[in-house]
């Protein structure tokens, strides 16, 4: 059984301006999910608060299993992943920055190649595993965002703009690695983007921050 | 002119016949200076990792001390730790004084704050983005901090190499509490003092010219380091 994100009666103020005013929302089904809405309207806040990086000024986020809430501790942000829109790139090659999540959850080194190498082959990378990560393009480090999120095979995983800043080649690329990955993994998936037409092609559901809210449409419906 | 010639030749001798007396002077200098610059690294990069990373009260007074204390004049080292270590003083029952252990005392605390000023200021050079990313892969504090500070690498290895620098120069302090005794607390440049005062300037400029090729190592390896920290941090643009 997966896990489920609660977002409960939250309130949250970023620099004076209110983001989330009395917002509940509920995640309890694996899939992609990807949040839209306006500049400004917090959805990178709704993602840190969502993984655990930032709290909500007021209300709750919980993941429950079945009935069981989880505790807030190191054990449940390993079973969670965010990509940054500006991914953080280690200083050393490819291969370590995607080795490193695992180096730290203490896995030994020939478990760590294995996985390491079967994620950059997904992502496309493997060909560039010795070279230094900050020499990537900036769709490259994205992909390999994705790859260091990915080989930690996280129950819910959140992407804020994965193709922000990305040329249309490297975008079809990171939309077709989130369309298999609705296959291999069987996790909650939640996107922040303002690409419509990405919303359509890599997405299940479709949610929309609106006046401090989040409500939930369908892939295919208009959003202004 | 002559002189001064004659003088550089048989410096030069000196070095070449590997002098029994040079290499004990060469070899003090450096087992008092590395021991100084362990003792400096270990306690100092930690310090200015934490000071760089965390937020508690009283930490710009202690950024402002650390960045004051990089300039501490080592003859008022050598006099503080004087007055401590000598028989009447509050830690004279160790009978520290004139010893190898004195000198190392004094260089460990020039070194500490220049060790502890620029790791911090190296730490706080790193990317804020790197913290909430390995954070977001699952890393404890702790490991956010190891990270952190692997990612400041570079910016600390110029601080080490800038504190052995100022070791390896320093005279004032340990001349105060080493007392430059022959063949045990004698070092390059104490002995380069003492030698220059009798007018025996054949050793001075042997240990001159060791000084300086040591310090051309230093610098050089130095620029290697940024050299390299700078074509990485071209990168990031």
């Amino acid at each position: 059984m997966g896990v489920r994100l609660t977002v409960s009666n939250i309130y949250k103020n970023y620099n004076g301006i209110p983001l989330f005013e009395n917002c509940s929302y509920t995640i309890d089904r694996s899939g992609v999910y990807v949040l839209m809405g306006p500049n400004g309207s917090g959805k990178s806040t709704f993602l840190r608060m969502c993984a655990l990086l930032e709290n909500p000024d007021r209300g709750e986020i919980n993941y429950f299993e079945g009935n069981r809430a989880l505790p807030k501790d190191i054990n449940l942000m390993r079973r969670i992943t965010l990509l940054l829109p500006e991914v953080g790139v280690f200083n050393t090659t490819v291969f370590k920055n995607v080795a490193y999540g695992l180096k730290i959850r203490g896995f030994k080194n020939n478990k760590i190649k294995e996985k390491v190498e079967e994620t950059l082959q997904f992502v496309g990378l493997i060909h560039k595993k010795e070279q230094n990560a900050l020499t990537l393009s900036t769709g490259e480090k994205k992909r390999m965002g994705i790859a260091r999120a990915l080989v930690l095979e996280p129950e819910v995983l959140f992407l804020d703009e994965p193709t922000a800043s990305v040329d249309w080649k490297n975008t079809e690329i990171i939309e077709n690695i989130i369309i298999q990955l609705k296959q291999r993994l069987n996790s909650i998936i939640i996107i922040a983007t303002h690409d419509k037409e990405s919303t359509k092609r890599v997405g299940d559901f479709l949610l929309y921050i609106r006046e401090g809210k989040i409500y939930k449409e369908h892939p295919d419906k208009q959003i202004p | 002119m002559n002189f001064l010639l004659e003088s550089f030749k048989q410096a030069i001798n000196l070095i070449l016949n590997l002098d029994r007396e040079l290499l004990q002077i060469i070899f003090l200098s450096l087992k008092v200076s590395g021991i100084a610059l362990l003792i400096a690294t270990v306690i100092g990069v930690p310090v200015g990792a934490f000071v760089g990373l965390k937020k508690f009260i009283g930490r710009g007074l202690l950024i402002t001390t650390l960045n004051t204390f990089m300039g501490l004049p080592p003859v008022v080292v050598g006099l503080f730790l004087y007055l401590m270590l000598s028989r009447s003083g509050p830690l004279g029952f160790l009978s520290l004084l004139y010893t190898p252990t004195a000198m190392i005392i004094a260089q460990t605390i020039l070194a500490f704050p220049i060790v502890a000023a620029l790791t911090h200021s190296a730490v706080v050079r790193v990317t804020p983005v790197i913290k909430l990313a390995s954070r977001t892969l699952g890393a404890t504090s702790f490991q956010t901090t190891l990270t952190v500070i692997k990612e400041a690498r570079y910016g600390i290895i110029s601080a080490v190499i800038a504190a052995l620098g100022r070791v390896m120069a320093e005279v004032g302090a340990i001349l105060i509490v080493g007392g430059n005794i022959a063949g045990y607390t004698r070092v390059m440049t104490t002995t380069i003092a003492m030698e220059t005062d009798k007018g025996n300037f054949e050793l001075a400029m042997a240990l001159g010219i060791v000084l300086l090729l040591i310090s051309l190592m230093i610098n050089f390896f130095m620029f290697l380091i940024q050299k390299k920290g700078v074509k990485e941090a071209q990168q990031w643009e």
